[in-house]
């Protein structure tokens, strides 16, 4: 593995134009994956999720270098019936960008390095994200301005990819009073790659962001997404996760509610079939006082399925009047069905109201004996009960464009 | 002085030291020492090889090093393995050879062993430091062929039970403390109850730590054999030293079909002074075999002691229709830490367990519940409830929960629910104005809190742990 990286190291250094500044700080983070590889069962936060015998039993020949030929975008790929932004990747290059719809000098997206943004001491996977990736891109959203149309960030990969591993990052900054709306729309069309997405934000005092993502395409990738979000005070940060296509994937979301009054929200769904193996992993940091948090997890696990959901609300001695909450529900539908979940509370301040649930069983019975005595044979009966189950996720979303369109996506009925 | 010593007494009453002469192992750990403890309880060959196998297994293992609360290293070298009153040499028949200034210890602890002078009627076995001095009702429970002694005697006495269960619940191939008590455990109790019987008392064992630099490693096996009942209790205390101390005890229960075991501690070993100095590090390993049919055990726990409380009663619920059940109160003020919890590994069908823990931290210290609960593939229609409270006192302790929860099967049931928070104002303001003062009030409302918990535990430990939740939080308002 060493060799690879290092050769491929050398040869996405060569094509880019880094400074020489640039390339040593590069090479650290290098040497520092190559020192700890990829997480293993035995690391904690990868207990349930082994990414290194993935990556072994799924990949072979893992490399780096991708050339980067262009590509076309096919139109058909964008998302009906929803005016949008777009900013399209594909094998990991950005294609295409397109802010039609917003001011140029209040919304702007620049290409430059930018040192402190820099993500330390997280993980191997951040860190081979900082050493490979070839271009670095700052969103950045100027004071008191609202984005007006949500932006669609595409991500694809097709079958001209030359490589097995994408790293792909993003830096937005939302400036104070701004607001943005994104969604991450995943289109797989390659096989057994290995795609390591890490996004960083910054919301100053009374930001608003909302951060959708969205996985529904059937794939064989295996995928880890990485969100650190900074909120100043009164900001605000809603999440959502749809967890369905890829065969192997986990999104970890670490929210620093560093100001007064600010909070953040993650609901996710989980609704897999056929072999899929996925996590979500979520770490609520409360910085200071009367910050506040919920997160709602919803998982449906069909025939060779498991999901895990791991949630930390950390809350700091000074965060007082802290309000978090967490909750995570699983229907296990097959007997080769896993859940695991590990919700956990870290809290050193008093003045708190703190709790998590989590439940995890079959369909109830009663339930599905009421509907068939009304008429509907079982698997209506079944497919109505997990559509009223999912549904409550959908409902948290406060953006109804967005909601229709994942409902749609979906096929949830209200 | 003296006065200081006063003082820190009404802290921890059962602070004092016994000056008695005492036989002990030579320093340290290795094979001659394992060798000497074995010699001198004269045990079979059978056992000196098991311990020795435990050992070499031992110097390959590593101390676990995932916990919440940390500790110095702990040099193994520098601790007694063994350690004996010197009329130990042999062990008396009776009470009246009972060395005096043990049976004033035991006084003093509130633990008379005189049996005439019992009215309630509990069978006691006291261990201090490495051995049993005492078994308690002896004759009584002889009559209904219920075996209750020192798990020396039994080795002597009852070797095929002891064989065929010692360490079928905790193998020596188990964790490093768990191994560390198999390869030099000295003393502890041993219960068999045969089938159909049901223990007409509650059986006791009270634990001491007396000598300094001693390590106590004491086991205790419990076999409750087909439909029968036992209700076991145990409680500690350790005189006040500066040094921290050792304990790594390892508790073995096997419920065979229809068998009912409850086991309940109240763990009141010296916290360690205000300021953290001090106090007893313990690791215990308890484990219980729901090995047969309708098989039930339960475990209650009440923890105000301790510098370090590091502990899993666990259940393994492998009998078909066996329920688990653990209720558990933990209180930690001052600098005590505690990492507990419970795990329930569901491998039966229909099986059921229960979890109830209240966690309580004050003062500077830190509090983890950390609980396991795994239903396998095979364990149909199995269900799992869970509920863990803590409540928190100022903002300069810790409340953590880490529950790891692992569903398998399609058919069965997890619910798990937690809640952090403090003592509502408006509670204490209503019992402030019927005219408690703020400490009544806190001690109250705890009680309240911990009500489910203390009701588990059988009548006169009740009263006393009751007690002992008002003592250990003594100092933490205001």
């Amino acid at each position: 593995m060493e060799k690879q990286l290092r050769t491929d190291f050398k040869k996405i250094i060569e094509s880019s134009n880094f400074s020489e500044k640039e390339i040593i700080k590069k090479e650290k983070y290098l040497n520092k994956f190559i020192q700890n590889g990829f997480p293993g069962k035995k690391n904690e936060d990868w207990k349930f999720l082994d990414l290194n015998q993935a990556i072994k039993s799924n990949i072979e020949n893992l490399d780096y270098f991708n050339e980067n030929l262009p590509n076309e975008v096919d139109p058909k790929i964008y998302v009906d019936g929803l005016e949008h932004n777009k900013i399209v990747f594909i094998n990991g290059r950005i294609e295409k960008i397109d802010f039609k719809y917003e001011e140029n000098d209040k919304f702007e997206i620049k290409d430059q390095f930018d040192n402190e943004s820099l993500l330390n001491d997280i993980n191997s996977l951040v860190d081979l994200n900082s050493a490979l990736t070839s271009k670095y891109y700052k969103i950045q959203v100027k004071e008191h301005y609202t984005v007006k149309k949500p932006v669609i960030i595409y991500i694809l990969t097709n079958s001209k990819i030359s490589s097995k591993n994408i790293n792909i990052r993003l830096d937005f900054d939302l400036k104070s009073n701004s607001s943005l709306k994104i969604i991450d729309y995943s289109i797989d069309k390659s096989e057994s790659n290995f795609v390591n997405i890490v996004y960083n934000f910054n919301l100053a005092k009374d930001a608003i962001l909302k951060n959708y993502k969205l996985d529904k395409k059937e794939n064989n990738n295996i995928k880890y997404s990485y969100n650190n979000i900074n909120l100043d005070t009164n900001s605000v940060a809603e999440n959502f996760i749809l967890s369905l296509g890829s065969s192997f994937i986990k999104n970890e979301i670490n929210c620093n509610l560093i100001g007064k009054y600010s909070s953040a929200f993650v609901n996710g769904i989980f609704n897999l079939d056929n072999n899929k193996n996925h996590e979500i992993r979520t770490s609520i940091n409360h910085l200071n006082e009367n910050t506040k948090s919920y997160q709602l997890i919803k998982s449906v696990l069909g025939e060779n399925t498991k999901s895990a959901y791991q949630g930390k609300i950390f809350v700091k001695s000074n965060a007082q009047k802290t309000d978090g909450y967490q909750l995570s529900k699983a229907i296990l539908l097959s007997d080769n069905s896993e859940f695991n979940a590990k919700p956990e509370l870290e809290i050193y301040a008093d003045d708190v109201k703190c709790s998590h649930g989590s439940a995890s069983g079959s369909l109830n019975h009663d339930s599905i004996f009421y509907l068939m005595s009304r008429g509907l044979n079982y698997k209506e009966a079944k497919k109505l009960l997990i559509n009223g189950f999912l549904l409550d996720v959908v409902e948290k979303i406060t953006d109804n464009e967005i909601k229709n369109l994942i409902k749609n996506i979906m096929g949830l009925k209200e | 002085m003296r006065d200081k010593q006063v003082q820190d007494l009404k802290e921890y009453k059962y602070g004092f030291s016994t000056e008695i002469d005492t036989v002990k192992a030579p320093k340290g750990l290795n094979e001659d020492v394992i060798k000497f403890i074995s010699n001198i309880k004269k045990e079979p060959k059978w056992l000196l090889e098991w311990r020795l196998k435990a050992y070499n297994r031992l110097k390959v293992l590593k101390e676990p090093d995932w916990q919440k609360p940390k500790y110095p290293k702990i040099d193994y070298q520098d601790l007694y393995y063994y350690s004996a009153p010197k009329s130990f040499k042999e062990k008396p028949k009776n009470l009246d050879e009972l060395d005096p200034k043990l049976l004033e210890t035991y006084k003093k602890l509130g633990i008379p062993l005189q049996e005439q002078k019992r009215l309630n009627g509990i069978a006691v076995d006291a261990v201090f430091d490495s051995v049993s001095v005492a078994t308690t009702f002896k004759d009584t429970l002889t009559k209904q062929g219920i075996i209750f002694c020192s798990i020396s005697e039994a080795i002597q006495k009852h070797p095929d039970l002891v064989k065929k269960y010692l360490g079928s619940v905790i193998p020596i191939t188990d964790h490093y403390f768990a191994t560390l008590n198999s390869a030099v455990f000295t003393d502890g109790s041993f219960v068999y109850v045969p089938p159909g019987v049901r223990c007409p008392m509650e059986l006791s064992t009270y634990f001491r730590i007396n000598a300094s630099d001693t390590g106590q490693f004491e086991r205790t096996l419990i076999i409750a054999d087909k439909g029968s009942y036992v209700s076991y209790l145990e409680g500690c205390t350790a005189p006040m030293r500066d040094e921290n101390q050792l304990h790594a005890a390892n508790v073995e229960l096997v419920a065979l079909d229809d068998a009912e075991i409850k086991y309940s501690t109240v763990q009141n070993w010296y916290p360690g002074d205000k300021d953290g100095k001090g106090g007893i590090y313990n690791f215990v390993t308890k484990r219980g075999l729901c090995q047969g049919k309708n098989s039930k055990i339960s475990w209650t726990q009440v923890e105000t002691g301790s510098a370090i409380t590091w502990k899993y009663p666990s259940c393994i619920l492998k009998g078909d229709n066996s329920i688990g059940e653990f209720y558990s109160i933990a209180i930690t003020n001052n600098h005590q830490k505690a990492d507990t919890g419970t795990k329930m590994i569901h491998i039966g069908k229909n099986t059921k367990s229960k979890i109830i823990s209240k966690g309580i931290s004050a003062g500077y210290s830190d509090m983890t519940y950390r609980g396991l609960v795994d239903i396998s593939k095979n364990a149909k229609n199995s269900s799992n409830y869970t509920q863990c409270d803590s409540l928190l006192m100022g903002n300069k302790c810790g409340a953590h929960t880490v529950p790891y929860i692992k569903n398998k099967n399609s058919e069965s049931n997890i619910a798990h629910e937690a809640t952090t928070s403090k003592i509502s104002e408006d509670q204490l303001h209503y019992c402030q104005q019927r005219g408690l003062n703020s400490e009544d009030a806190v001690g109250l409302i705890v009680n309240g809190f911990c009500k489910e918990v203390l009701q588990q535990l059988p009548m006169e430990f009740a009263v006393e742990a009751q007690k002992l939740v008002g003592i250990s939080l003594e100092g933490s308002v205001g």
